[in-house]
């Protein structure tokens, strides 16, 4: 089009409006917080500009008679297998802002999902499928540090009786399904989604996390089903948080962002969230790239007995990382520096806001990482000193159940959490002005979220996927998760080369 | 300690089978005829692919050195052996197991027993290896896969496994069981379906005085090994029922449980009577399965375990193969079937299908 910027011209989406069934009533335009649709005084109707639509379909889902539809833009530039569109639609920008190209949500580039290249075992014959509609199931999961073994007193001498148990378990994380909600802070999503997520979470018996944005008073009461996080801004954090939870997670490192900070920006600073993160309203928070008190191993050390001394060793110390190259010898020194679990978040794994440049090129995938942490930990025999969270790209329960048989103890789940209450992943997250009500603390948007539909929905995907995995379960003849852990003998790849299998510890399909 | 190269690219065994086990408990010497003629019973319960049975108290005189059986491919394979032996214990005795030409079993390895004891110097590589068991199992594992063409198919003391390629009626017959006594039987009969046939591949699987007879396919192998991998125990035959067998030594040598608590690592209660339990028991059972969840047993299965205490047997925890328990006077017999023990012992005491999951554990008397 004439007279507008270049990076305009190439838009991503096209709004499609039926005009016969378009009756103006102005829906859309109170929808879209991008001000994609408006009413045109002089043609006395609705219209739209197409430069303006994210792609988040939330004017198409509540339009009354159905006349919109969001597609892609067809307008193509010609092939070029180097030069693809996304690239030269970056520069436009660029050219234009001079600034770092941000992105919500977790990377859409074309990594292999290796999950797609694993498949499950079932049982015919020589063992029997257990049908979990008869038989119980059990998916009950401790997540924290286990003893190498367990030791029992003799009965005294001369007495009969049971030997006497003196193993004292550490303290321990029980969860009814191997799943948790990811670390989302009260902040990048807002006030009702984090009242949904506590409640959802002590409804199904399992934990959410705060995320680094601190705990609102009126959450403590769900504080059996919360991780409380501590991130290198230690927002909200004090006493009465970290012994407010669960489980204490010191976070280190985010799979869409590995290696830098977090900025969340004034405009998402208000009332609330400044109380509870403990900051001025409107100024920025932002979390620093590394923790200013931890630049090594040992200092990662003195700070998970610093929290486990503020919680009177109560709760487990969890250690959250991204997804990186050296990740396995960099678990194994977690686990040694005396974390009850580590939450490894792979390259996919969604995020509020980060740097396109870092959330699409840097990490790895989960399922790399899951693989040789678990395999670098058995091999050290400090497997059991610590539970192996997988975080980053679980998308179904299936995805959850190879995590599981990868050797991850329990999964978290984050933008899955999200899509359950509407989100339609356009990815848009870090403008704030997220039309589905979620990663925005504009009131007019985040009471488009109800927190108690908010909780029914994600309660039921868990249970849902509940189901589903104890499907798989007794497909494969075992009828306790414990046995699918680690037991890789229960996936086999297709179209991987042997590296890849190698790393994976899996067989390929037919042997 | 660190897998293997490649430690997960394995083929496992998948075979059904017929298990039978007798134990008098006052230590009264059982006829070989009476498990022979059990085993023989349940015949269909196998496909000829491999038989066997263990037998306790049937070296009285040798009762306190390690009965070492072997199989070898031909006498240098033996000669080899027979090298490592001396190296690491004294030779007490030395002969052929007694065998009986038999149509049905073809190429029969060169079967060996040695009567031993540990030297009192040890070998430099092994010096260090203080605990007496410890230290058979070293040698044993050295020369199984270290020696090519021989294999150790039992080691305990005052017991013995009896086991090749056949029918168990045939086994029995090549090894001329009838010829022997003894205060705890038990007997296998094997349906692989994927295994050809190797004498070692046959059962009782033995560890010391452990012998294990096992029915099932044990669906959480693939994390039992990686496990015991962790504990230092390779696991290399191919077969479930090794993996049990080095659980036990695990759970019960090294880390001290009782036999019962060991079959409750194995089929551990359900979460939901752990629910029920008194908080004791709670707190004793969300541990075990807390720590030892990678050593359950999942999946379906029966098993025979016995040592030089008494006969145990075990189902998984919804019982999805049959075990019978049985009492005549002082004997009690374990068996898939009703048929075998009737067969043998047509009047008992009492008859009952243990609990899914409860261990019926019978000790000798002292
Ligand atoms: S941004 Fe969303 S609400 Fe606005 S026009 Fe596009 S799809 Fe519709
Ligand atoms: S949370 Fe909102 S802004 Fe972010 S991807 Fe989902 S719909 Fe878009």
């Amino acid at each position: 089009m004439l007279f507008q910027p270049i990076n305009k011209n190439y838009h991503d989406y096209r709004i499609e409006r039926d005009k016969d069934l378009c009756i103006n009533c102005k829906v859309c335009i109170r929808q879209c917080a991008y001000e994609a649709h408006f009413w045109d005084e002089a043609r006395q109707k609705v219209r739209h500009d197409n430069t303006k639509c994210v792609g988040c379909h939330r004017c198409e889902a509540l339009c009354p008679t159905g006349a919109l539809c969001i597609r892609l833009n067809e307008s193509e530039f010609r092939p070029n297998a180097c030069w693809r569109p996304i690239f030269m639609k970056n520069i436009y920008k660029q050219a234009d802002t001079g600034g770092v190209l941000l992105a919500g949500m977790g990377s859409p580039v074309d990594i292999p999902v290796y999950w797609d290249n694993l498949l499950l075992d079932a049982s015919q014959v020589t063992n029997p499928s257990i049908d979990p509609l008869r038989e119980p199931m059990e998916l009950k999961t401790f997540l924290g540090s286990k003893p190498d073994r367990v030791e029992f007193a003799a009965p005294a001498k001369g007495k009969k009786g049971k030997p006497k148990l003196t193993t004292k378990l550490a303290p321990q994380i029980e969860l009814n399904y191997p799943i948790m909600f990811s670390a989302m802070s009260f902040g990048s999503i807002n006030f009702n989604l984090h009242v949904a997520m506590a409640r959802a979470a002590t409804e199904l018996g399992i934990c959410y996390n705060t995320g680094e944005g601190g705990l609102h008073k009126s959450l403590y009461k769900y504080g059996k089903n919360t991780i409380v996080q501590v991130a290198s801004g230690r927002f909200g954090v004090h006493a009465e948080y970290l012994n407010a939870g669960a489980g204490i997670e010191i976070k280190i490192g985010q799979g869409a962002k590995p290696g830098i900070g977090g900025h969340l920006p004034g405009e998402k600073i208000n009332e609330k969230v400044s109380e509870t993160r403990m900051i001025p309203v409107g100024s920025d928070a932002i979390s620093p790239a590394p923790h200013h008190d931890i630049y090594s191993i040992e200092d990662l050390h003195q700070l998970i007995f610093a929290l486990k001394e503020a919680s009177r060793y109560r709760v487990p110390v969890s250690v959250k990382i991204a997804a990186v190259h050296n990740v396995a010898a960099i678990a194994s020194g977690i686990v040694r520096a005396g974390a009850d679990i580590v939450a490894i978040d792979g390259m996919r794994g969604g995020t509020g806001a980060a740097p396109a440049m870092i959330r699409d090129n840097v990490g790895i995938p989960i399922e790399l990482a899951i693989a040789a942490v678990d395999q670098r930990l058995r091999d050290e025999g400090i497997r059991n000193r610590a539970s192996i969270i997988a975080a980053g790209g679980t998308r179904c329960s299936a995805d959850v159940v190879k995590a599981i048989a990868l050797g991850a103890d329990a999964c978290y789940i984050g933008t899955a959490a999200l899509l359950a209450v509407g989100c339609t992943l356009c990815g848009k997250c870090y403008t704030g002005k997220c039309p589905w009500g979620i990663a925005t603390n504009d009131s007019k948007l985040s009471k488009r979220q109800n927190p108690d539909i908010a909780a029914r929905k994600m309660a039921n995907l868990i249970r849902a996927w509940g189901h589903e995995i104890e499907e798989m379960l007794g497909g494969m003849g075992l009828n306790s998760i414990e046995s699918l852990r680690g037991n890789r003998d229960k996936l086999r790849a297709v179209g991987l080369s042997s590296t890849e299998m190698d790393i994976l510890g899996v067989k390929h399909a037919g042997r | 300690m660190k897998a293997p190269e490649r430690y997960y690219d394995f083929q496992k065994d998948i075979s059904g089978c017929g298990i039978f086990g007798v134990i008098h408990k006052k230590k009264g010497l059982i006829k070989g005829e009476i498990p022979i003629k059990a085993m023989a019973c349940m015949h269909d319960r196998g496909n000829g692919l491999g038989g066997g049975f263990a037998a306790y108290g049937i070296y009285p005189d040798h009762a306190d050195k390690y009965a070492f059986h072997l199989m070898c491919d031909d006498q240098a394979g033996l000669d080899a052996a027979e090298e490592v032996l001396k190296r690491y214990f004294t030779i007490h005795a030395s002969e052929p197991i007694p065998t009986r030409r038999v149509l049905s079993v073809k190429n029969p390895p060169v079967v060996w027993r040695f009567f031993l004891s540990v030297k009192r110097e040890k070998p430099q590589d092994l010096r260090e290896v203080f605990d007496e068991k410890d230290y058979v199992v070293s040698v044993v594992m050295k020369i199984n896969t270290g020696v090519p063409g021989a294999f150790v198919f039992s080691s305990g003391k005052n017991m013995g496994a009896f086991k090749g390629v056949g029918f168990p009626e045939d086994m029995a017959e090549f090894y001329r069981l009838d010829e022997y006594s003894a205060y705890i039987w038990t007997g296998h009969n094997r349906f692989p379906t994927n295994t050809p046939g190797w004498w070692g591949g046959a059962h009782p699987f033995t560890l010391l005085d452990w012998s294990i007879v096992h029915n099932g396919e044990i669906s959480s192998y693939g994390i039992n090994r990686r496990f015991l991998c962790e504990h230092s125990y390779i696991c290399t035959l191919m077969t479930d029922t090794e993996v049990v067998a080095y659980l036990l030594d695990l759970l019960i040598r090294k880390h001290g449980l009782s036999k019962d608590l060991a079959a409750k690592v194995f089929a551990p209660p359900f979460w939901d009577e752990i629910a029920r339990m008194s908080d004791e028991d709670k707190e004793l059972y969300t541990t075990l399965r807390a720590v030892y969840g990678p050593a359950m047993l999942n999946g379906p299965f029966a098993i025979l375990v016995a040592d030089n205490t008494g006969l145990m047997g075990l189902n998984d925890r919804i019982k999805l193969r049959p075990l019978l328990v049985a009492e005549k006077d002082d004997m009690v017999f374990m068996s898939s079937e009703e048929s075998a023990v009737r067969l043998v012992c047509p009047k008992l005491d009492s008859v009952w299908m243990p609990k899914a999951g409860e261990p019926v554990i019978v000790n000798l008397e002292a």
